[in-house]
């Protein structure tokens, strides 16, 4: 029982890393911008934290150094593909391959360091309860920000004002524009808020989930992250539930092939990303809901003057 | 002042760049004169940056600047994919005049084959390849062989008899370092298990972390990896269990946690290549296998909390296979399900370890795919 405890909240833990980038690049989406380069910022964010863990020994530096990290990379991409008009799939693309090699390069200093103390966490005592505790107590409060931020925009976007604006913008820039709504800021701040949540999952794996640096440490979760936006068409707390089903899905996998179950293990490596893509397109297989909640401007470029 | 039409340009600038690529790869003699210094080449599958598998390599290549000072010219070329950019690099290194280049993963062999044929002038060695070529010729390490050692200490030191591996891809050269690190937890704890977890990758540590944390969720009190980062070790410190550096010493990443590293030490090998290249004496031959005997195997760094009773007999047991008294595959050998693979008194020869394919008795489960 103890086993299965731990392996739900080893569940939790590696779907942070997906649930943050995935609503992070959500909201971006939700305003009409594609940003590709999600495992770029991931990876610079992730040098970025870890860099100054490693110089500063705080941690809190560490995520906010990542967060910059990936706001800044993201408002670089929003001015290309927002001002200059430059095609958002190449411009994201770029921004991936440029995030991986800067990562690498600036990391390359870093291989070898280490962090200050591991944190572990036991919430107010609760961690301890046999059975639950393992399984919803002891994770890093990062954790339990996605689910509460997964709220947050939930409410955010759906009832209020504000996230009624980003919508419109989504869906229709020309009408929100006639409105005098401020279009091309209005994306770009969904654009670096996306990056900056990209930031925050990046420093997260670099400094909670592997504390150490290693050149392409991401992995491709930036990739999975984007493909679970997609998947859970655009809605919150499916992204949440996604990002949760591939953690959960993977780590079952390898519990799987410890307790030697007969399947062999490269099946087993497809499963979660299997699992994840019938799940969530029987969800939302409705092609009338796929209408409503994709953004209709998602990739097209928007110039006011025309 | 020329035409400057959209045609034009188009014209020109692709005359300009086939006359960059012509003079770029133009004639240039593949092999230096007398007094010029040797030019050596490596390839490199990942990052130097990966204190694992390439950065041991490069340590080696750095070892022979030092070696040889003015009489060599190194370089390297990092995060080469297997397929045809192997060959693209390597192309391009010969037209620039290397004329001993090593290629460090499996997976160049058939592009380095092919440039080797084209250039019966350079000197190529493939590490963990099998197929040779009157300029090719192919080497390894035995890490088996600290797989080994590492057991040994383990079997002495786990209290829950569950020891775990995190496995990258099951062929035969993991697969013999994962039988081999069960027959020595075997030697000293005959009631010690080892569990594995293939990840399928040789380079991912969220992966390597998710693996190892099963692991020890499992019961697993002391962990060994395949894999090239130190995610494993840390993950080990980080619940309090034990874990060992592999490849390279990564003595930063387990202060509480790691009980040994098995090393690599590439220089011993490289030196002797580029001292034969200089003498002149460089052939190809069979696979150069070398291990803890020539220097290229070890396990270091032992923990100061490894009792002096497994501290010993690890020693003693690495003594042996220094000069050759003991042999790690010695028969009687059984696989887990009870069939005999190695008959009593017989010593299998390189061959045989190469083609291994099946687990030992002390590994649970059964090889995927077999």
């Amino acid at each position: 029982m103890e086993t299965y405890a731990l392996l739900f909240g080893s569940m939790l833990s590696a779907g942070t890393v997906l649930a943050l980038a995935a609503l992070g690049e959500l909201i971006s989406e939700k305003a009409g911008v594609l940003n590709l380069g999600v495992e770029g910022m991931m990876l610079c964010a992730a040098i970025a934290g870890f860099a100054t863990t490693v110089s500063t020994g705080s941690y809190i530096a560490g995520f906010v150094a990542g967060v910059l990290a990936g706001a800044i990379l993201a408002a670089v991409f929003g001015w290309l593909v927002i001002w200059l008009g430059s095609n958002q799939y190449a411009t994201g693309l770029a921004l991936m391959l440029f995030g991986t090699g800067l990562s690498a390069f600036v990391g390359a200093g870093y291989v070898q360091e280490s962090l200050p103390a591991r944190m572990r966490f036991t919430w107010f005592g609760l961690g301890d309860i046999p059975i639950v505790g393992p399984a919803l107590f002891r994770q890093h409060p990062l954790a339990y920000g996605a689910m509460l931020l997964t709220a947050l925009m939930i409410w955010w976007l759906y009832r209020t004002r504000a996230g009624l604006v980003l919508r419109s913008v989504g869906e229709s820039p020309e009408s929100a524009n006639a409105l005098g709504y401020p279009v091309r800021r209005i994306r770009l701040a969904a654009v670096v808020f996306g990056g900056a949540m990209s930031g925050i999952a990046g420093a997260y794996l670099s400094l909670v989930y592997t504390p150490l640096w290693a050149e392409g440490m991401v992995a491709g979760r930036g990739w999975i992250a984007l493909a679970l936006v997609v998947f859970a068409t655009w809605r919150p707390l499916r992204v949440l539930l996604g990002a949760y089903l591939f953690g959960g899905v993977m780590m079952l996998q390898f519990f799987l092939q410890s307790e030697s179950i007969p399947i062999p293990s490269e099946f087993l490596a497809m499963t979660p990303y299997l699992a994840t893509i019938i799940v969530l397109a029987l969800i939302s297989r409705n092609a009338t809901w796929i209408r409503i909640n994709m953004p209709a401007s998602l990739g097209k470029a928007f110039n006011p003057v025309s | 002042m020329t035409d400057l039409s959209k045609r034009n340009t188009l014209r020109l600038a692709a005359a300009a760049a086939a006359g960059v690529a012509l003079t770029g790869y133009g004639i240039r003699p593949a092999r230096a004169a007398d007094g010029e210094p040797l030019k050596a080449a490596w390839i490199y599958v990942g990052p130097v940056g990966d204190n694992g598998w390439t950065f041991t390599h490069d340590n080696g290549r750095k070892a022979v600047e030092r070696k040889f000072g003015d009489r060599v010219q190194t370089t390297y070329v990092e995060n080469v994919p297997e397929g045809p950019d192997t060959e693209r690099v390597a192309r391009d290194l010969v037209s620039q005049g290397y004329q001993l280049i090593f290629g460090t993963s499996f997976g160049f062999m058939e592009p380095m084959l092919k440039v080797a044929k084209d250039h019966p002038e350079v000197k190529f060695e493939h590490c963990t390849g099998y197929k040779t070529l009157p300029n090719l010729r192919t080497y390894e390490a035995r890490n088996y062989e600290g797989a080994f050692l590492a057991g040994i200490i383990a079997g002495m030191m786990t209290q829950s008899n569950q020891l775990g591996l995190v496995g990258t891809v099951p062929i035969p050269e993991v697969l013999r370092n994962l039988n081999s690190f069960a027959l020595g937890t075997r030697v000293t704890n005959p009631k010690a298990s080892t569990k594995v977890i293939w990840i399928n990758s040789w380079h991912n540590p969220p992966k390597e972390t998710e693996a190892a944390t099963t692991l020890i969720n499992g019961g697993a009190d002391i962990l060994f990896q395949n894999t090239d980062s130190p995610a494993v070790l840390e993950t080990a410190e980080s619940m309090g269990k034990y874990a060992f550096g592999w490849n390279a010493p990564q003595l930063a990443y387990g202060p509480k946690a790691r009980l040994a590293s098995s090393i690599i030490d590439w220089s011993y090998y490289y030196t002797h290549a580029v001292q034969e290249a200089l003498d002149g004496t460089w052939a190809t031959g069979p696979n150069q296998w070398w291990g803890v005997k020539e220097d290229t195997v070890d396990l270091v760094d032992v923990a100061d909390f490894v009792p002096d009773e497994a501290r010993e007999k690890m020693e003693e047991h690495k003594a042996g296979l220094r000069d050759g008294s003991y042999a790690i595959w010695k028969g009687p050998v059984q696989d887990n399900t009870g069939k005999e693979v190695v008959a009593d008194g017989v010593v299998p020869d390189d061959d045989w370890l190469k083609a291994i394919n099946f687990y030992v008795d002390g590994v649970e489960g059964k090889v995927p795919g077999a």
